[in-house]
């Protein structure tokens, strides 16, 4: 289908571009999502400022988070394959003492690495791939009035539901589909956010809320405000991440259960961790439970104990309410869940 | 009616220039502006790669770039790959390992390979497959695609056609 008419404008600076934010008014970053979605008429926005041209949403620096560590600050329009290629992400380049190994942000890595297809990642940005519509399939008919887009039912509760929510789910079942978004939840990421009133920062696991009543929305993103940057504070010394996903096909194929952990080792023990899940809920979903199990656990150089890991899955399990034909993502997460934490080491 | 937009790129080494409306996409324009059939309208929305271009020198899905965006930039088409000489190496690959049957993801597909080959000349099998993942086909089977992608890293590398 065509794309309906509408008025197109280049934004030199974010200010220019939350200026001229609307209901009617829609920001365009690398259109991946809102392109295909303008395309299946599921919105009509009547003109689109593009963000491409604001100089300063490409920037990725690495600036002084404490004394010792630098954090990264990750431009909103860096594309997912440039972020991949940044020698920080790569774990090449150091944030902070003894954070220069591969693993401190392999999970980000990772995750991006196993986001879409290479021409995806060359378009996408990172602020965009937060904000993704849901890819349920009733969400994207456009005939369809599901409660999502402003209707009174969730078609997907008691119909095909093999793809949607077994976590936390109500009154939408549609899985949030960044894998991004998991592993920025587990490095505890944080974004800047400018409106009209000036700007904030939130961290990623407030940012997201499962679906509100009034809005229909995941996310505490305003109308006339802008993601403008990613935070992720400088991985301690001792950092080991790992991003596990599952999918239906091994490449281009959004998850069915992914766990992303990022764990502080000290000596042979984990002293803090943070572990996210992502396909299995309507926003990235951070396993408390699981963390509070691995807290303390020995793992380096040998693999937790079995114990251990039987233990972090039934903690897993306890919130788990599948629909009728998701049962088996029940099974595929607790899979995963181990497969990260065997790598976990 | 918006306004239209006069976009000036550099298409397969010329410059060219030209009107669209905002809302068409790139594919749009190469296909209906510019004559230039050869990226392909699959599925439109990203999922199938047969609409592949190289935009400033990486790849993309012409179906999701708004054709006012391509101002100012570089654009690559399958249409840019054969010169008078003959076909692109990577064209006489597929020929040669019988990559194609209908055809229709054929030119993303060689654009795919293009954009891989460009910056890593020896990719590994599983390198070629991993980035060939965006291009999707229904008829040949990927495997003698692979070959081909093969077979023209062997011949851009100077090496004789293997077998």
């Amino acid at each position: 289908m065509a794309i309906k008419p509408f008025a197109h404008g280049n934004a030199v600076t974010v200010a220019e571009a939350v200026e001229a934010l609307s209901a009617s008014c829609r920001p365009l970053a690398g259109g991946t999502d809102l392109l295909a979605m303008m395309k299946a008429d599921l919105t009509a926005p009547e003109s689109l400022v593009n963000l491409k041209t604001i100089p300063e949403l490409h920037e990725i620096g690495v600036v002084p988070d404490a004394e010792t560590t630098k954090g990264l600050r990750i431009g909103a329009m860096v594309t997912l394959s440039q972020l991949a290629a940044h020698p920080a992400v790569q774990g090449r380049q150091e944030l902070g003492r003894g954070s220069l190994t591969r693993s401190s942000m392999a999970v980000l890595h990772q995750a991006i690495l196993r986001t879409a297809s290479p021409q995806l990642r060359h378009m996408a940005t990172l602020g965009g791939n937060l904000l993704q519509e849901p890819r349920c399939w009733y969400y994207r008919n456009e005939l369809i009035p599901c409660w999502r887009k402003g209707g009174r039912l969730c078609y997907a509760y008691r119909g095909e539901n093999k793809r949607h929510v077994i976590l936390g789910g109500g009154p939408c079942y549609a899985v949030h589909p960044s894998d991004p978004a998991v592993a920025l939840l587990a490095m505890d990421a944080s974004l800047r956010i400018v409106g009209p009133a000036g700007e904030r920062t939130m961290s990623l696991a407030e940012f997201y809320h499962p679906p509100d009543r009034e809005t229909r929305t995941v996310t505490h993103l305003a109308i006339d405000e802008l993601i403008t940057e990613i935070r992720v504070p400088a991985p301690q010394a001792g950092t080991r991440g790992v991003y596990v996903k599952v999918a239906e096909r091994a490449a281009w194929d959004f998850a069915l259960a992914a766990v992303a952990i990022q764990a502080v080792m000290e000596g042979d023990t984990i002293r803090s961790c943070r572990v996210a899940l992502g396909g299995v809920a309507t926003i990235p979903w951070r396993a408390s439970q699981v963390e509070e199990v691995l807290m303390g656990q020995a793992s380096s150089p040998a693999p937790l104990s079995t114990a251990v890991i039987d233990r972090a899955v039934e903690a897993v399990v306890e919130d788990i309410r599948p629909l009728e034909h998701n049962g088996y993502k029940a099974d595929l997460l607790q899979g995963v869940l181990r497969e990260a934490l065997d790598q976990l080491r | 009616m918006a306004d239209k937009v006069h976009v000036t790129t550099l298409l397969n080494g010329e410059s060219v220039e030209f009107l669209c409306a905002p809302s068409q996409t790139l594919l749009e324009c190469l296909r209906d502006i510019l004559g230039l059939t050869g990226a392909k309208n699959g599925c439109n929305d990203g999922n199938c790669g047969a609409c592949s271009v190289l935009l400033d020198g990486r790849l993309a899905n012409s179906c999701l770039v708004l054709g006012a965006e391509a101002d100012g930039r570089t654009v690559i088409t399958i249409e840019g790959l054969a010169d008078w000489a003959g076909l692109h190496p990577i064209q006489q690959s597929f020929v040669e390992e019988d990559g194609l049957q209908c055809g229709c993801c054929t030119p993303g597909m060689i654009i795919a390979a293009k954009a891989l080959l460009d910056r890593e000349p020896n990719p590994s099998d599983g390198r070629i497959r991993e980035w060939m993942a965006g291009n999707l086909c229904r008829c040949t089977g990927y495997e003698t695609i692979t070959r081909a992608v093969r077979r023209a890293a062997a011949h851009l590398n100077g090496e004789g056609a293997e077998g």
